[in-house]
């Protein structure tokens, strides 16, 4: 009976042509693992397997050359977006994404994340926001909350002595380099859905050479908050969205 | 046919990377030598071959964007002055570590810190001893005239494609800055070499290309080492590179690279007018160093002389090469300062010959 279900035009769900065999590392629960699908999936939806050039991180995604099935570079901490410049410029018709965490892009490799923008670089940048420092095991990022704890906040980020969570989205969203910058989360069936439309839209504004496109993905960890992934999930909603919203922070005019 | 011109340093490294078919030039501008940057915006490169030009917002970036261009198997360029140098050794090691080829010119100023503007050859040791965190080398030419410095731009990227490592081409401040007389070679098209370890879009029927540095397994990151290793005895049988000058009947070796090797040079012509037999070897290549040339001499001489624009950083490569056979001494001028081939005779006297 099972056998005669499983034919070409019963298939439903597959998985996706730019993403390898490879079994992901990544805790249990985490976005990580739905936003690379979600980026494999708009790559196939384009076609543009071959054409596509990825760049990882340091950070929880420092692997993420094994689950993308295009080309990949491994960059230093922070300078994905300068590795993507040196890309695009010697092979302007490929797609370049950056693949970065909070720390990456956002501490470390602001430098790179800004300047990258304001040259209007075609490139997707593509940043996962946790609030922490998943890899290196839960200290406070650029992004940990007001009051959040961490492994180096553990009585809770103090804005007065640690400074402010850094919303680097809505700072980047103001250079002209900048063409779309957006901010999305993968928790649920239909936020993953809008990622990737948003994904997609930032690949065909590359194409069509209109600038720096960035997606945020507001992401969970379960892990380093020491929550199940149903209550980071719940913590999510509650307490990174109300700080960082979701939605488009700058749109083509 | 011989095209001749009398072109600066500086000017003249960038003709020779326009004509050398370099794909892309990342940079950022330090004294002394902004001029390289500043003659490729000039040339409208982009129009002359279609090379890249980009000024960074940083050395840092700059020498990132040489890993993203390099990992696409194109030749790759960057230039910079000691502190810039030392903001790109974490970019190098990552280069060295993926394996990925590209050419790095330091036109040397005095240090330490901001120091000064004027030239030195204090980064010896930072060129050919790592710079950067991890067991790696670049392979180092030293230029002495503004004709090898055009001469070495071709050369660095035959090694560095040769064996995919970052070459540097070590001058400084003098060299940069002067003018000489030069002869440019003619113009070399853009390669259009795909290489199976560059990204540049995963092939059908192929493995995607990984570019990285990262082995999370100790036996596979030794393994790796292994094999840089490997490599580099391979440069070190195959790439010495030195002059030799009157060393037939010497009695005294000097030892001195890239421009101080001409006042060098200079004491040495005093020296034989004097009546002292001294010869002289230039190395070319700092890394990998000619040791043989100069633990062979050292059977034959009673004494051997460094000289060098710095505190002393070549001589213990000279001290390794001479192993204790002769005595080894070094003298230098630092800090910008350049020393007159009477002085070096003078130290030489000193030192060898007795007040």
């Amino acid at each position: 009976m099972a056998e005669n279900l499983i034919k070409p035009e019963n298939l439903v769900y597959e998985k996706s042509k730019s993403m390898t065999e490879r079994e992901l590392h990544y805790c249990p629960g985490c976005g990580h693992g739905t936003a690379h699908r979600m980026l494999a999936e708009a790559i196939d939806d384009l076609d543009i397997q071959g054409e596509t050039i990825g760049i990882a991180p340091v950070g929880c995604s420092v692997l993420a050359y094994y689950y993308f099935d295009v080309d990949m570079l491994e960059a230093a901490h922070g300078r994905a977006p300068a590795v993507a410049t040196g890309i695009k410029r010697v092979l302007p018709e490929k797609y370049v994404f950056t693949y970065q965490g909070d720390g990456d892009l956002a501490a470390i490799g602001t430098a790179e994340t800004i300047h990258a923008c304001n040259r209007g670089e075609n490139i997707l940048i593509v940043f996962i926001n946790n609030g922490i420092y998943g890899m290196t095991g839960g200290q406070m990022a650029p992004t940990t909350l007001e009051n959040m704890k961490s492994t180096t906040s553990p009585r809770g980020r103090d804005i007065k002595t640690m400074g402010n969570p850094l919303k680097i989205s809505e700072l980047v969203a103001e250079l002209p380099g900048t063409y779309y910058a957006t901010r999305h989360s993968v928790h649920t069936p239909a936020n993953a859905r809008k990622t990737k439309r948003a994904f997609k839209k930032a690949l065909e504004y590359q194409k069509e050479n209109k600038g720096t496109c960035l997606v945020e993905v507001v992401s969970n960890c379960p892990s380093n908050w020491k929550m199940t992934p149903a209550e980071s999930n719940k913590w999510m909603e509650e307490n990174m969205f109300p700080f960082y919203p979701l939605g488009d922070i700058k749109t083509p005019k | 046919m011989k095209e001749l011109r009398l072109m600066k340093g500086n000017e003249a490294l960038a003709e020779a990377a326009i004509r050398a078919g370099v794909d892309a030039y990342f940079g950022y501008p330090i004294t002394p030598q902004s001029e390289i940057i500043e003659y490729l915006m000039a040339e409208d490169t982009e129009k002359r071959t279609g090379m890249v030009v980009l000024q960074a917002e940083s050395e840092v970036a700059a020498i990132n964007m040489i890993y993203g261009a390099a990992g696409c198997g194109k030749k790759a360029l960057t230039s910079s002055s000691g502190p810039g140098i030392s903001l790109k050794q974490e970019g190098l090691s990552y280069i060295a570590g993926a394996e990925l080829p590209c050419v790095v010119v330091n036109i040397v100023r005095g240090g330490p810190g901001l120091g000064t503007i004027q030239p030195s050859q204090s980064d010896y040791l930072q060129s050919v001893k790592g710079g950067g965190h991890g067991d790696y080398k670049l392979i180092v030419l030293a230029p002495a005239t503004v004709q090898e410095t055009v001469d070495y731009v071709k050369l660095a990227f035959e090694l560095a494609f040769k064996y995919r490592n970052p070459v540097m081409i070590l001058s400084d401040g003098i060299i940069g800055q002067m003018m000489e007389k030069v002869e440019l070679f003619e113009q070399m098209p853009r390669s259009t070499k795909e290489y199976e370890w560059a990204t540049t879009g995963k092939k059908p029927g192929k493995d995607h290309v990984i570019v990285t540095s990262l082995q999370l397994k100790p036996e596979e990151q030794e393994e790796v080492n292994l094999r840089l290793q490997a490599k580099y005895r391979e440069v070190e049988k195959n790439e010495v590179m030195y002059e030799a000058y009157n060393i037939d009947d010497a009695e005294y070796l000097f030892v001195s690279f890239g421009s101080c090797a001409r006042i060098t040079q200079k004491a040495m012509e005093m020296a034989r007018e004097k009546g002292y037999k001294v010869g002289q070897i230039r190395p070319q290549t700092l890394y990998p160093y000619p040791a043989e040339i100069i633990n062979k001499l050292a059977d034959q001489v009673k004494g051997v002389f460094t000289v060098e624009m710095n505190a002393g950083q070549m001589v213990e490569d000279v001290r390794l090469a001479v192993n204790g056979k002769v005595p080894v001494e070094h003298y230098g001028r630092f800090g910008g300062m350049i020393p007159s081939p009477d002085e070096i005779l003078n130290a030489f006297e000193q030192k060898f010959i007795g007040g």
